[in-house]
């Protein structure tokens, strides 16, 4: 199994099967992007906070410009980070380490799927340097303005941002296939169903519900990419077509979409928060269903986006009572997220301190999406900054907070050294606070009827009030702080990187198998795989001395039936 | 260096060989691709009228001998994979390229249908009826065009009796686009 | 391994010829769904059509794929789908069927048959019964 002979660069880095490298590339791959949208949206709150300054390090606006930029934030934080880092990198990485096997199923495919998905980011690059700039109708690409270059004005920006999407599906697909296929039949003797740790279920969750929900969407895409490159009619209404069915063929996707990247980062806090809370997870098999649930209702709540499209009123009515109800699982999750903190003995590191924000930010995100679940309050609020706030609630959460949690935790595992805890927690308060300043002032001017996609609010003079002004420039700087203080981390990431001693094996005394492998682990992850015990969420048990127990460790598993404790009064203990 | 089968590949947890596993799951994505194009015709084929008079002009004979051709290819890659469970790699190896043949004729019809269509003016741009017969025939033929390719590269492999299980696999992956076309068949040329 | 000799077994009690009888029943309905139009009865038409074709779908789904055999998770996932494409189409149908609405004006005009038919593709399948 292991490779003794060396591998030269490119066999190493570029061109690698293992699962930890395509794990890593996909991480990379995905920060440089998040780093292109970082500096779109700090281009595009200048031009908001400060209409018409030449912002420094991009020049002047155009409108032309401020659409592109817009969309393409919003494109690549979704499609381009969130996505590549939240499934693909932590579960190319996770997923073989967890279950105890050295690879995934079908390494050559998933190095195929890294291959197309740098692919797409690099089209979607590309695109922002054809005539007339990248695409610029909104992330959704609501037809007609996306189908028709006459219309959005990027004749080549639009069917290259299409491609770059479709092809990034493929790539998800692809990957998609392996991580379910793998975490069904590689798993290590005695994993069964209720003993693999919870982020895999919920990254294996979010696979299947990409890949189910995403099917339409190709379709559509390949619709709308003819209505753009060849003049068909699917969704031009004066040709017999119809643009509300791109409406509902995104959102088929675009819904369920939203639970693909939180499921992940729902699952690496729940790993988090039982190491540090040194408890077992409350109700494994609550988390479990209550994500079945929502895994199934997320796909019958999707034309909430649109309560403003011109939908049937009587669906919109059903539309806001499965919107309603998917709350409920959700809120069950975070009642057992607390219910695992309480009465822990808690240790407030780097990881948990973003594991807990995660729980705080992400209800806030939660309970502002009720106004916009129910049709008739929606009608108010849609397209006004409340959504913006909204879905930056959900998704910075998601994406940025999940992704420091899950980067902070595995860190050791992943690059063999431990992290700065004090930088850590310099970085993790200068993230929060500023984004807590950033979204807070938009939900105010979202109320106050600020609507979203206008370019220069100079123009609407009910918009281009003085307090109106002060809330935008406190957004922006805030936004600045938070961008500034993201060079802590890097600070810390490199200095930690070059850090002579070697992280231990399992520095956070964590139950689950990744731990016992070397830090990093080498190619094929360990000499003899493991074989597993018992649950992964063992945590100070009553009949043992350590406050943990070790999925690999043999002997007996307390979750058993026949399991005989051997004090033979464990309520004294 | 040479790449080395991972042990991952031969677990089987679920009891399904991992690569019969993996086809079940293209075969979910591929279901939802076309089963969201062909419910987007559906809608538009129910609401517009006029769409039955441009469905009477599509070719249900070439339409109906592409049928035959694809479930005949079928039965030869369900042929091929009996043989190559049967450790008999010539048998196989002779009927997968049968069942590349069909695919070869199916797409031959293809061909000429296209080109007969497009000479009596019925293009792509015609209606979106049009767009949705050139799109979802399109997207079948590409699909049968990729399960030929794959075939081809998998026969030189069962003919030197390397991955057998690979058969079954892809005679899978025909049998679907078969059934998708047992469907787009009634659904574009059939009904009027 | 006992399973796959089971297969194995399961594969040689039928053999090669239960293979091509299924193959010749589906070219029976496949005739039977050509010829159906030909009566130019509507809902003849469906029924030949569209329940041959799930007929034919369902046979070459059990027997060519082997779902019959296979074990069940394979059927659900596959099943699951199909429910999912069912509330994609209870769920968009409403909004795309519906021809007008309050707030806009629909420009496109439906083409007649004689508008359709200018063409004259004289396959002689052209006139039937709507």
């Amino acid at each position: 199994m292991s490779h003794a002979h060396k591998m030269s660069f490119w066999e190493k880095y570029v061109f690698s099967t293992d699962h930890k490298m395509i794990g890593l590339q996909y991480m990379f791959t995905g920060i440089a992007m998040a780093i292109i949208g970082g500096f779109f949206v700090y281009v595009f709150r200048m031009q908001l906070a400060f209409p018409g300054i030449s912002v420094p390090g991009y020049g002047e606006v155009t409108p032309l410009a401020y659409n592109s930029l817009v969309t393409n934030h919003g494109t690549i934080m979704i499609f381009w980070f969130a996505m590549p880092v939240l499934i693909a990198a932590f579960g190319n990485i996770l997923i073989p380490l967890m279950i105890g096997c050295d690879d995934m199923v079908f390494p050559r495919i998933n190095r195929l799927s890294y291959q197309i998905f740098l692919l797409s980011a690099l089209v979607l690059v590309a695109s922002f340097f054809v005539p007339n700039g990248g695409f610029g109708g909104a992330w959704t690409a609501y037809p007609p303005l996306s189908a028709e270059a006459a219309y959005n004005a990027t004749p080549l920006g639009a069917p290259m941002w299409l491609i770059a999407v479709a092809l990034e599906f493929v790539a998800f697909l692809l990957g998609g296939i392996n991580f379910i296929t793998t975490m069904m039949n590689a798993r290590a003797k005695g994993m069964t169903m209720y003993k693999i740790p919870i982020v895999l279920w919920l990254i294996v969750i979010a696979s299947i519900l990409f890949m189910l929900s995403v099917g339409p969407l190709i379709a559509g895409a390949v619709m709308l990419l003819f209505d753009q490159l060849l003049g068909t009619h699917f969704y031009n209404p004066g040709g017999g077509g119809d643009p509300l069915l791109w409406q509902h063929l995104f959102w088929f996707f675009g819904h369920p979409e939203v639970y693909v990247v939180l499921l992940p980062a729902m699952g690496i806090v729940a790993d988090i928060m039982a190491v540090f809370a040194r408890k077992k997870l409350f109700g494994y098999r609550t988390i479990l269903y209550s994500v079945f649930a929502t895994g199934i209702l997320s796909f019958v709540v999707w034309a909430h986006h649109q309560f403003i499209a011109g939908i049937d009123p009587r669906m919109a009515n059903l539309f806001t009572v499965t919107t309603l109800l998917i709350s409920i699982p959700i809120a069950e999750l975070c009642f057992v997220y607390i219910a695992t903190l309480y009465g822990g003995s808690i240790t407030f590191n780097t990881p948990m301190l973003w594991a807990i924000s995660f729980m705080v930010e992400f209800l806030i995100g939660g309970v502002t999406g009720i106004f916009l679940g129910a049709s008739g309050a929606d009608i108010y609020f849609h397209d006004t900054y409340f959504v913006v706030a909204h879905f930056h609630y959900t998704f910075v959460p998601i994406a940025i907070i999940g992704f420091y949690a899950g980067i902070t935790y595995w860190f050791p595992k992943i690059f063999g050294k431990m992290l700065d805890d004090k930088l850590g927690r310099i970085h993790f308060w200068g993230t929060i606070i500023p984004f807590n300043f950033i979204f807070i002032p938009l939900f105010v001017l979202g109320t106050a009827g600020q609507h979203r996609r206008i370019f220069n609010y100079e123009y609407f003079q009910d918009l281009a009030l003085a307090e109106f002004y002060n809330l935008r420039v406190i957004a922006t700087v805030s936004l600045l702080v938070m961008i500034a203080f993201q060079f802590v981390f890097v600070y810390n990431f490199v200095k930690s990187l070059r850090k002579k001693e070697k992280a231990p094996k399992n520095p956070w005394n964590a139950n689950t198998l990744e731990w016992t492998a070397d830090s990093p682990p080498p190619h094929g992850n360990w000499p003899e795989l493991p074989v597993v015990y018992r649950g992964p969420y063992e945590y100070s048990h009553p009949d043992r001395e350590s406050d943990w127990w070790p999925q690999h460790e043999p002997g007996p598993d307390p979750a058993d039936p026949d399991y005989q404790s051997p004090s033979q009064n464990p309520q004294t203990t | 260096m040479a790449f080395q089968v991972p042990i991952a590949t031969s677990r089987s947890s679920t009891g399904i060989p991992t690569s019969r596993l993996a086809v079940w799951w293209v075969l979910a994505s591929e279901i939802v691709i076309f089963g969201g194009l062909i419910m987007s015709y559906l809608m538009f084929r129910l609401h517009h009228e006029s769409w039955s008079y441009e469905a009477a002009k599509t070719d249900p004979w070439a339409g109906g001998f592409n049928t035959f051709v694809l479930l005949t290819s079928s039965l030869f890659v369900v042929l091929a994979h009996h043989a190559a469970e049967n450790n008999d790699t010539k048998k196989s190896f002779r009927y997968i390229w049968y069942t590349i043949g069909g695919g070869g004729v199916f797409m031959m019809v293809k061909i000429y249908e296209y080109s007969s269509k497009i000479m009596h003016d019925y293009t792509m741009f015609k209606s979106v009826f049009w767009s949705f017969y050139y799109t979802a025939t399109g997207l079948h033929g590409f699909h049968v065009l990729c399960g030929m390719v794959i075939m081809a590269i998998i026969a030189q492999d069962v003919k030197k009796g390397k991955n057998l299980h690979r058969v079954e696999a892809i005679g899978i992956y025909w049998h679907f686009v078969d059934v998708i076309w047992i469907f787009l068949f009634p659904l574009l040329y059939i009904a009027k | 391994m006992s399973e796959a000799a089971e297969h194995q077994e399961h594969h040689e009690a039928h053999g090669a010829g239960r293979y091509v009888k299924i193959w010749i029943i589906l070219l029976v309905l496949l005739g039977v769904s050509v010829i159906g139009p030909l009566a130019e009865i509507k809902w003849l038409t469906l029924i030949t059509a569209f329940g041959i074709a799930l007929v034919k779908a369902g046979m070459v789904c059990a027997y060519f794929m082997h779902l019959n055999i296979e074990k069940k998770l394979a059927w659900y996932i596959l099943f699951a789908t199909l429910l999912l494409l069912l509330v994609f189409f209870t769920g968009i149908a409403p909004d795309v069927m519906k021809p007008e609405g309050q707030n806009w004006e629909s420009l496109y005009v439906e083409p007649t048959q004689t508008d359709v038919e200018g063409h004259g593709y004289g396959d002689g399948h052209a006139e039937k019964a709507h």
